[in-house]
């Protein structure tokens, strides 16, 4: 992770350059403002978008459907009353961590290769939150009801249950959102005055133009605008890691055997992190594929966030077996036989795909070759998006569909419904990610000149 | 003709080097009423045109303490005076079950007076300004540099202050109308 690491450690090679040779202010900032001013609509990006545009459309009839006939056409039945909702919505919020990370701690640690990919990661993030956000509204069977849950005054004279952790969710998670929105905003303001000056259409330059507020890079602006933005990144560092934990705090407190653990909280947020890198990766290679950024996202980002996700996916893995060791160490026959029905219980395959493509597979990456193969790392990605899900899914419904009085267990098994609803809300991530990178900067163009700035000051003469 | 009213004089700069070198000898001939445009923040920059400090640290401390205390606020006036419910005998005041609502909302009332705070005190959004009737201006968003002395300055007199900024060597010098 460090930046300067492969000078000190391999001794023998340079760092790779964060950006490609040659660029200077004018050309980053016409390479990645063309994209969305004079890139236009192409028909690739027709072709994707109208694929989510259908997912999204197929949730809307989910959501009918629910609204309609009730969380009865999703599969969950008593013990099983979290499935495929809760599930989901760990997995979305988890992806949600990359992004915040990436732009807060990053940013306070001075690791400047975060600068190409912290735009979309963060764009990735406040997406993934919608689709996340979602699932518990869906789930509560009444979700025009939502509102119950906000500390408000109402006829009935009640509050929300401020000793829930299902409250402190919906705290977490708003916030998480306005925060991550707000930073992103703030992020994106000076590049909204670059479109504005830039565009030629007139509608684009009165959108963009009222967007940006009337930026004009002032000094005096400048300076409280970084104020701003290193406080926002203090204050969202902390915030990150207790949203997850938050979330396990909805299992932890619990008393259901597999849940009602102390290591939930740090085992939750590394594989927040593990999913938010994977699924950044998983977008990052296509996106820079296609519109030819292999100059601003180069082969060092990948191998970074390569890296990274080797680094968490350890500390996953040490999750898993602390779990295992906790149940036999704690004696609790309903603990032990969580863990005995995780190998040998229905969902047994389930739980080996999981180690497989959690721990197993991604061992791979600590092969350069593997990490520089862009094709290897896409499919790693890819399955530690599935390791993760497989995970929530493990955890949530092993424990439930087999608690305490085995005259209550059942199985669980998720309906079409509870499949459509899954793809439904990727339709939802993927059709705002491509209105984004059509209609936004992809990438930070004024970080991006700022790290022209700083590589052309440490070689003036080359 | 009528004579347009002047907002003051711009020069364009084409390295942060030189508006910031460009910035501090325009303060030190006596000029106050300076500010500079810049495609990306430029360390010292700020210094230069005389900037010194600002209150948004204090004003999101205070934004933090005002969201901590409607967070721990609110769970305590629920639990202890609008609706105690005795379960078991435990303290109605059960504070560690506060602290996850009490930490979110502490971050969100600093994260909203950073931002709004940020804005506010730029004056954003500022709907019109006069240093974009310059045309050149435009550059400021891409890859040029421009320092600023405004009418309002006590020592302006618009010829010295041209005449002055050519002095610097600038790429450009151009009068900013009103």
């Amino acid at each position: 992770m460090d930046s300067e690491g492969s000078r000190n450690i391999a001794g023998v090679t340079e760092p790779e350059p964060i950006i490609g040779p040659g660029h200077t202010f004018e050309t980053v900032t016409d390479k990645i403002s063309s994209i969305v001013l004079r890139g236009g609509t192409t028909p690739g990006w027709v072709f994707g978008f109208l694929i989510a545009f259908s997912l999204l459309m197929l949730l809307n009839l989910v959501v009918t459907l629910l609204m309609i006939k009730g969380v009865g056409i999703w599969g969950i039945r008593v013990p099983t009353a979290w499935g495929f909702a809760i599930v989901n919505f760990v997995w979305w919020i988890g992806i949600g961590h990359a992004g915040t990370l990436i732009s807060a701690i990053l940013l306070l640690l001075h690791q400047k290769w975060r600068t190409s990919i912290n735009r979309f990661a963060e764009a990735m993030t406040i997406f993934a939150v919608m689709c996340a956000g979602m699932f518990p509204l869906l789930h509560m069977g009444r979700p025009w009801l939502f509102f119950y849950l906000m500390p408000y005054p109402n006829p009935m004279w009640m509050w929300p249950q401020f000793r829930s952790p299902l409250v402190w969710d919906v705290f977490a998670v708003s916030t998480y959102f306005t925060v991550s929105l707000l930073f992103w905003f703030v992020g994106l303001i000076p590049d909204l005055a670059t479109l504005r000056d830039r565009a030629k259409s007139k509608a684009a330059k009165i959108i963009y133009g009222m967007l940006s507020m009337g930026w004009r890079g002032s000094a005096v602006h400048w300076s409280r605008y970084e104020t701003a933005s290193l406080l926002l990144a203090g204050l969202a560092t902390p915030l990150v890691v207790s949203v997850h934990t938050v979330v396990s705090f909805d299992f932890t407190i619990g008393i259901i055997p597999g849940w009602h653990t102390t290591i939930f909280p740090p085992y939750f947020v590394a594989g927040a992190i593990y999913s938010g890198f994977a699924m950044v990766l998983t977008l990052a290679i296509p996106i820079r594929k296609y519109y030819h950024l292999e100059d601003l996202v180069t082969m060092r980002h990948l191998e970074t966030m390569a890296k990274v996700m080797l680094a968490t996916g350890l500390i996953v893995a040490y999750g898993y077996a602390i779990e295992a060791f906790m149940a036999y160490y704690s004696g609790d026959a309903n603990e032990r036989y969580m863990m005995w029905n995780r190998i040998h219980g229905p969902y047994r395959g389930l739980y080996f795909m999981l180690i497989a493509c959690n721990i197993v597979i991604p061992q791979s990456l600590w092969s350069r070759r593997v990490r520089r193969s862009i094709p290897m790392l896409f499919f790693v990605s890819l399955v530690v998006n599935t390791g993760m899900w497989l995970e929530r899914f493990v955890i949530v419904v092993i424990s439930l569909s087999r608690d305490f009085i085995p005259s209550s267990w059942a199985v669980y098994l998720p309906t079409k419904w509870d499949w459509a609803t899954y793809l439904g809300t990727f339709g939802l991530f993927f059709t705002l990610f491509y209105l984004f990178i059509r209609f936004l900067p992809m990438i930070s163009i004024v970080e991006v000149r700022s790290l022209v700035h700083e590589t052309s000051e440490e070689k003036p003469h080359s | 003709m009528k004579q347009k009213p002047i907002y003051g004089v711009m020069a364009e700069f084409e390295t942060p080097e030189q508006v910031l070198e460009a910035a501090r000898r325009t303060r030190d001939a006596g000029y106050r009423s300076i500010d500079a445009f810049s495609p990306i923040p430029v360390e010292g920059l700020a210094e230069a045109v005389g900037f010194d400090w600002t209150a948004l640290p204090i004003f999101v401390f205070l934004g933090g303490l005002f969201g901590g205390c409607t967070g721990f606020g609110m769970c305590w006036y629920a639990n202890v005076i609008s609706f105690p419910l005795n379960v078991g005998g435990k303290p109605y005041n059960s504070w560690p079950m506060w602290i996850p609502i009490t930490f979110e909302l502490t971050i969100l009332g600093a994260s909203l007076t950073a931002v709004l705070g940020m804005l506010a005190l730029n004056g954003l959004p500022t709907p019109y300004h006069p240093t974009f009737n310059v045309p050149r201006f435009a550059m400021a968003s891409t890859d040029r540099f421009f320092l600023c002395i405004k009418a309002k300055d006590k020592k302006f007199d618009l010829a010295q202050a041209k005449a002055f900024l050519e002095g610097l060597h600038p790429h450009g010098v151009y009068e900013i109308e009103d």
